[in-house]
């Protein structure tokens, strides 16, 4: 919302400056988005004399002239606009002046060899209008030397972000109003003469949708003159971007930006019939002012005659129907329609406009015959006319809503003890009425006894207003929310109890766990193009994809933590990375119950490129593969309290993996904590990655909470009295036989006494068979009582052999 | 001189030339070996008279010992040099680089997110979360944003074709306040929790992405009032930036879900950085930026938590965690947050053990 100081000062008698209105503004809540002071920017601009004006000796196109700037001593400046002339004049920017429309600085220069001293200046560069023909010319009683800002005056604009709940504040008179309230001047009554009419209303006027539009007032001018505003109007609607179209589109336009009261003119000659708002058919269409066509429903309330619609109503005007310069006579529609019809209306038609904004938000209900007779005055007093009677159907929603109030709530709740005269004053400024319900009738003033608990009469205008914090709301902001006091919350006796829950603790964990491996963590898009989420959709009942997306590349939910990583792979290869570990800890959106979503916590890393660069030491680079993915993926699920001991390596990681180097992390058969491995060539061809990556995923929601009570101290220490001893056994096993197993059932072979198992040699080649494989294993064996004989540790070898051989082992010789 | 004396005297004299150690030993086994001289005088030293025996016997000892020490000695001295001169061999260059181990990275929005909870656990706030897919009950209905109202449509927000089993439209939540919702239901009063996450408005430009953070806090309780909001907000930014002299300023508001509704801006001075740009730097008051919106909450929302209004007040209000990270650490654009670009996230990730505490400080200094 923009007006000018001028505009302002219509309604509010202040002699309050511009900084001081400003501020005060944006401490009521009418926050200050800009202040336009044109004064500022042209206050090193002054009127000059040019006294003389020669030939530039060097160039044909300018002249070299002599400027009285009043200060005796002429300048001399360069210039090229072809009306400098002797004996004009104009505005001189001098040396250090910025140049309104550019932001350039002046300077003293030599232009083509001839020293310039300033810059005499035209409309346009002055940011005064769009003229750059050639320089300013002002009339001759000018004053030579004065300052340019003083001597043009100048209308400083506001530029207010108005919140949604202050529809009267998108009427210059509401912000004055909140101004004097806030002790910065008084606001002047709106008081237009009152025009009665002169014949009955030609046209009949009608709500047939009382429910849409409640009440429909209206009246016809005739014998109007439709041409140009007055200037006085038009600089208002320049100052508040708008622009002058003719008197009576004007005139409407000026009453909704000074009293946020939108109304409408029609051209009565393109009307027939009776003007009705009623609900559009099914169907039906205009074409609104704005050009565009729009197809309406019966949902929406528009304004008709005989021949259709003309008018979205409270939205947009329609085309044909609008005032035009042969407009002889106008009829004037001033309505009230229904808040929420406005809002679904103008969100399905994609219609925005100044009475819609207005409408949606609520306008004031008992304006109606204001509006009007401001309109009407204005008319008669721009084009002329004569006025009919004023129809009025239906009736507007303005029935007087009261709050019960206790003003010790504007302490208890606005945390501010404003005294409770002091709260009366300012609701009572507001337009707030203070007094007691008897018998369904207001009773009078009450301001002598303020004690107990008041009876708050809301204005019609503050349709916002519906409870005691709302009042508080209004005494706090009007008093100040700078003095509202700093006040502690309460502290809880000792130090601060710990307060993240189990999950959160996991994940920071885990997070600076991966950090700590060397992994950078990025944070990548939730949403997904339709084809990478694709991918990595894996039957989880269906992906999330928006309906509205902001671009096609983010229109699906991920499923998986990798397409993100991936994309952000490709970003950093095709910047010349050549080594990569990312991870992110996340959510991937499933599908859950009852139509809601199931968001897991999930890690997903890649690691790509190089694992170790080549090196003096090592010689070549060494690709990243698939032990690297288990390896991180293992450690972190341990990080994460995964019993890592207990998982088994399947397969099934997914169609995205390369199918003989990927694998799952179970818990049991079916609980699957984590896949890794290779990704899958054809994936990555997808991604348009063109070199080999290994990736892991980590299913942190599937991690298995920890069993027992949570205790600090740790079971007693007991080591082992007598020195573990440790036995190699090389097998022949079949290729196929996954070397986990082999080593699970050598563990299992003796629960007592061997304590650990590891495979340290995998060979296939030169002697061994073809689909074998060599395996060598080295068993820990733990004595407890008393060391190992010959006789027990030959017992012990001759157990583990049993058990490999059930796998089909052959222990080597 | 004695025949013993010159024996010794010989025989110290041969290990003083002896370079090898196989030559030591060689003196070694004539000296003192079975069939050595001196081993030959001791046993002799058996054959004589107790006189002679005790003439002799100390001389003769004295040669083994003194023979003996020098052996020793020698050996030690010619196994030393050894041992050093293949040392001396086996020398490396060691201004070669040493192998080294990727250093990885915690991003920013993690770190903040880090931070803000510690400084909270210490007001004695929790951290809550709820669903990113959200119905748009939850996300305006509950807050005081019946359908037709015109801030829903200021939030720009992301709609799924899908709706829930309770005709809800789902949707992704344009802010972290259906938390506030969803804990009030689950865990009724009194509350103190912050409920950090990422929100999504179609929205796009420098300081704007489609997707990004916000961290929401609500306190319910009775007798919470706009200064208890005030000290906490207060309390907590001097935490976060480590700066007493930060200003808040509060404007009068509108959010539907609060009432009183209050918009706080913060103070700044512009301090000019190495790179000679000017930056602002919060604390102070010569500008003044939007920071963050709060509010008492509002009754309805109250009810809609399930408690009862007249018992129970409270406040909230939401930051973007994004931007308080912009304003701590200097990044200038919140669209590299999510590349995933290396390069950036190595720049202003944060180490592993850079974990914020209050004994050491939440933040990390440059």
């Amino acid at each position: 919302m923009k007006f000018s100081l001028s505009w302002l000062k219509d309604h509010l008698d202040t002699t309050a400056d511009v900084t001081q209105i400003a501020e005060k503004l944006t401490s009521l809540g009418l926050e200050i988005e800009g202040v336009d002071d044109a004064s500022a920017a042209l206050s090193a601009f002054r009127v000059a004399r040019v006294l003389t004006a020669e030939k530039h000796p060097q160039a044909d196109k300018l002249q070299v002239l002599s400027v009285d700037v009043g200060s005796g001593q002429p300048l001399q400046v360069v210039c090229g606009a072809p009306n400098a002339r002797a004996g004009m004049i104009g505005v001189l920017g001098l040396p250090g002046a910025v140049v309104p429309a550019n932001g350039m600085e002046l300077r003293k220069s030599a232009i083509r060899g001839v020293e310039s001293n300033g810059m005499m200046c035209s409309t346009r560069e002055l940011g005064l209008g769009e003229d750059h023909d050639g320089i300013i010319e002002l009339p001759a009683d000018a004053p030579i030397g004065q300052s340019f800002a003083d001597y043009q005056g100048s209308d400083p604009v506001f530029d207010v972000a108005i919140t949604p709940n202050r529809p009267d504040c998108m009427g210059v008179y509401g912000i004055a109003r909140d101004l004097a309230a806030a002790g910065l001047g008084t606001l002047k009554p709106v008081a237009p003469a009152r025009h009665e009419g002169k014949f009955a209303c030609p046209t009949e006027i009608r709500t047939d949708d009382p429910e849409g539009c409640p009440a429909f007032y209206g009246r016809v001018i005739r014998g109007v003159t439709n041409g140009a505003s007055p200037e006085w109007m038009q600089a208002r609607l320049k100052s508040a971007g708008q622009r002058p179209i003719s008197a009576l589109v004007d005139v409407t336009n000026y009453v909704m930006l000074a009293y946020g009261r939108p109304a409408h003119a029609y051209d009565l000659a393109q009307l027939s019939g009776a003007v009705v708002a009623r609900r559009a058919s099914d169907g039906e269409g205009v074409t609104t002012l704005n050009g565009k066509h729009s197809l309406l429903d019966r949902s929406m309330t528009v304004i008709a005659d005989a021949n259709g619609v003309h008018d979205v109503a409270g939205i947009m005007g329609g085309e044909h129907s609008g005032c035009s310069e042969h407009t002889r006579d106008v009829l004037l529609e001033v309505a009230y329609f229904t808040p929420a019809n406005i809002a679904r209306t103008g969100q399905a038609l994609a219609l925005t406009s100044d009475a819609r904004t207005r409408f949606e938000r609520g306008v004031d209900p008992a304006f109606l015959d204001t509006g009007l007779d401001l309109l009407t005055a204005l008319i008669l007093e721009i084009c002329g006319g004569e006025p009919s009677q004023v129809i009025r159907a239906g009736t507007p929603p303005a029935a007087a809503k009261v709050v019960g109030f206790d003003p010790g709530l504007t302490l208890r709740l606005g945390g501010i003890d404003v005294p409770r005269r002091e709260q009366f004053q300012i609701l009572n400024k507001l337009g707030f009425h203070v007094g007691i319900l008897t018998n369904d009738e207001f009773g009078e003033f009450m301001a002598d006894n303020l004690d107990g608990r008041w009876d708050v009469i809301v204005p019609t205008w503050r349709g916002d207003v519906d409870g005691a914090p709302d009042l508080v709301e209004e005494v706090v902001r009007v008093h100040g929310l700078d003095a509202v006091p700093s006040t502690p919350l309460t502290r809880a006796d000792g130090v601060a109890k710990p307060t993240a829950t189990p999950v959160q603790r996991l994940e920071r964990r885990v997070r600076r766990a991966a950090a700590a491996r060397g992994l950078n963590e990025a944070v990548t898009w939730s949403f997904l193009p339709q084809a990478e989420a694709d991918a990595f959709a894996d039957g989880n009942g269906g992906l999330w994809s928006l309906t509205n997306p902001i671009s096609d590349d983010m229109k699906v939910m991920r499923p998986s933590l990798l397409p993100g990583l991936l994309m952000a792979t490709r970003h950093n290869l095709a910047r010349g990375l050549d080594s990569l570990r990312l991870f992110e800890i996340g959510r991937r959106y499933l599908r859950g119950d009852g139509g809601h979503s199931d968001e897991r916590l999930t890690l997903g890393g890649v690691l790509a490129g190089e694992k170790s660069q080549r090196g003096w030491q090592a010689g070549r680079a060494v690709p990243f593969d698939a032990f690297d993915a288990k390896a991180e993926a293992m450690a972190l699920l341990a990080e994460a309290g995964a019993p890592v001991d207990n998982l088994q390596v399947l397969g099934e990681a997914g169609s995205q993996f390369h199918p003989g180097q990927s694998g799952t992390l179970r818990l049991g058969p079916k609980t699957v904590l984590a896949r890794f491995g290779m990704l899958h060539p054809a994936l990555l061809k997808q991604f348009d990655i063109a070199s080999p990556l290994a990736a892991f995923e980590l299913f942190l929601d599937s991690i298995p909470a920890k069993k027992g009570a949570s205790v600090f101290a740790r079971p007693a220490y007991a080591p082992p009295p007598l020195q573990p001893v440790r036995r190699d056994f090389a097998f022949l096993v079949p290729d196929t036989l996954p070397a986990a197993d082999l080593v699970r059932s050598v563990r299992g072979a003796d629960k007592v006494a061997i304590v650990g198992a590891r495979v340290f040699d995998a060979f296939k080649g030169a002697g061994v068979p073809d689909g074998q494989k060599s395996l060598a294993i080295e068993v820990t064996l733990q004595p407890v009582d008393k060391s190992f004989d010959e006789a027990a540790l030959k017992a012990i070898a001759e157990r583990v052999v049993a058990a490999a051989v059930k796998l089909g082992a052959v222990l080597r010789g | 001189m004695t025949d013993l004396d010159q024996q010794q005297a010989d025989t110290l004299a041969a290990l003083a030339a002896a370079t090898t150690p196989d030559a030591v030993e060689a003196i070694r086994v004539g000296a003192l070996g079975k069939a050595g001289w001196i081993s030959a005088l001791l046993k002799a030293l058996g054959g004589m008279t107790p006189e002679q025996r005790s003439a002799e016997g100390p001389r003769i000892h004295a040669v083994r010992e003194a023979v003996g020490g020098a052996i020793t000695a020698r050996k030690a001295a010619l196994e030393s040099a050894e041992l050093e001169a293949r040392l001396a061999a086996g020398r490396i260059d060691l201004s070669l680089p040493a192998p080294t181990t990727p250093r990885g990275s915690i991003h920013p929005v993690s770190q903040v997110m880090d931070e803000l909870a510690e400084i909270f656990a210490d007001m004695g706030f929790a951290v809550s979360t709820g669903p990113e897919i959200e119905d748009d009950w939850h996300n305006f209905t509950a807050l005081n944003m019946p359908e037709t109202h015109p801030a829903r449509a200021m939030h720009d927000t992301f709609y799924f074709p899908d709706e829930d089993e309770a005709g809800r439209k789902m949707l992704l939540r344009t802010h972290t306040s259906p938390v506030q919702i969803r804990t009030m239901l689950a865990e009724g009063a009194p509350l103190r929790i912050i409920a950090p996450g990422r929100v999504y408005r179609s929205d796009s430009d420098a300081t704007h992405t489609p997707m990004f953070h916000q961290v929401e806090g609500l306190v319910i309780d009775r007798g919470i009032h706009l200064g208890h909001l005030k000290w906490t907000l207060e309390t907590f930014l001097k935490a976060f930036f480590e700066r007493d002299d930060i200003v808040l300023r509060l404007r009068p508001s509108y959010f539907p879900f609060t009432e009183p509704s209050v918009e706080v801006d913060v103070g700044y001075t512009l301090v000019n950085g190495q790179d000679g740009k000017a930056r602002r730097v919060l604390g102070g008051t010569e500008g003044w930026m939007e920071l963050l919106g709060s509010g008492m909450v509002n009754r309805r929302v109250i009810e809609m938590g399930g408690l009862d209004p007249d018992e129970w007040q409270g406040f909230a209000f939401g930051v973007g965690v994004d931007r308080l990270a912009m304003l701590k650490y200097g990044m200038d654009d919140l669209r590299a947050f999510f590349d995933g670009d290396a390069r950036w996230l190595g720049h202003y990730g944060f180490g592993a053990l850079d974990v914020p505490t209050l004994s050491g400080g939440t933040g990390v200094r440059a």
